[in-house]
């Protein structure tokens, strides 16, 4: 099995790049695959990516984006709960990308 | 995905039957997995819970001792996927001393006659 | 002997066909689906408390839990036992009749 290396930890990921334990993740591991995606992680990267990971905490699935958006617009109101906000932190789909870096499985309902 | 969908206007009326109980099979899982996939397609879907089904929405599952995923809060996501109509069959909690209050997610509790009614109003159905 | 059910008394008779078969004092193990059979309520509940009369009746804890009930909620009669407890019984009976 693939797997992230980080100071001698390592991270077995699936050959998409999600990790296969949401439980091993760490920040550091979120850093190095943000990089591995080309994103430089802001403040705003970060809201989301935590957003996710108490999502995923909460219903123990990754949400379909239309469901992302919407849970964020709930939590953190329109300006940051729409597809512009979300797709320009995160270009290649804030489901696939995020939820990559966020250390959850492939989003249910993504296809 | 769904915008060829959309703009036909087809909107059909999907009913997943469960009727296995979780984690002894892999039927209620699959088909919950169904069920949110299905949610990208803007259908109007039902699920109905009957038989051993009832059991996949027990409150207070707790999977630490079998190291098996617990995938119950699932059932609470749907609601964020516009999926509400929820419907439970009174004999099956009866046959199975099981309350209404015992169950996780707000349902539609209705007798068997109404749910024979219902499967059969349904454009598709499919059961697990 | 010791016999094991793991399919729920509402979808199939394995349990029906463990209590007319297992001979008297035997030990039953329900785990899996069977703990369904354990519970309070149920329209199995009877013949199952019936059978605590003639057999050494356990349910595996663990699996229990899984599907939401607690001890609280097993008929009285029934043994709720860990995965520990459930080797013991394996090796104390020798003989295991598995009804699947």
């Amino acid at each position: 099995m693939p797997a992230y290396e980080i100071g001698g930890k390592s991270f077995e990921h699936d050959e998409e790049g999600y990790i296969l334990d949401v439980n091993v993740w760490t920040e550091e591991l979120a850093a190095l695959l943000a990089e591995k995606e080309g994103i430089n992680m802001t403040s705003e990267h970060w809201e989301v990516v935590n957003f996710l990971r108490e999502y995923y905490n909460e219903y123990q699935i990754a949400p379909a984006v239309r469901v992302l958006t919407k849970a964020v617009a709930k939590k953190m109101g329109a300006d940051k709960g729409n597809n512009k906000y979300l797709y320009e932190l995160f270009p290649y789909g804030p489901g696939k990308q995020a939820c990559k870096i966020a250390g959850l499985p492939k989003p249910t309902g993504c296809i | 995905m769904s915008t060829d969908e959309n703009s036909s206007g087809v909107v059909k009326k999907f009913m997943y039957v469960n009727r296995k109980a979780p984690y002894g099979t892999i039927y209620a899982l699959e088909v919950l997995e169904m069920v949110l996939i299905s949610a990208a397609f803007d259908q109007d879907v039902h699920l109905a819970f009957v038989d051993d089904g009832v059991y996949q929405i027990k409150k207070g599952q707790d999977t630490k001792g079998v190291e098996m995923k617990n995938f119950s809060p699932t059932y609470r996501a749907l609601d964020g996927y516009d999926i509400e109509k929820l419907y439970v069959e009174k004999e099956s909690l009866d046959e199975r001393g099981i309350a209404a209050s015992d169950l996780m997610v707000p349902v539609e509790i209705i007798d068997r006659a109404a749910m024979t009614a219902l499967i059969d109003s349904m454009d598709v159905v499919l059961s697990g | 002997m010791l016999h094991t059910v793991n399919k729920s008394p509402f979808e199939r008779n394995a349990l029906d066909a463990c209590l007319t078969r297992a001979a008297k004092g035997s030990a039953i193990l329900l785990y899996e689906d069977a703990v369904y059979a354990a519970t309070k309520g149920t329209n199995v509940a009877s013949r199952v408390s019936q059978a605590t009369q003639a057999f050494k009746v356990f349910v595996l804890g663990p699996d229990l839990r899984a599907r939401g009930f607690d001890e609280a909620q097993v008929l009285d009669g029934i043994t709720v036992i860990g995965y520990d407890e459930f080797v013991d019984l394996t090796v104390e009976h020798g003989t295991v009749n598995a009804w699947l």
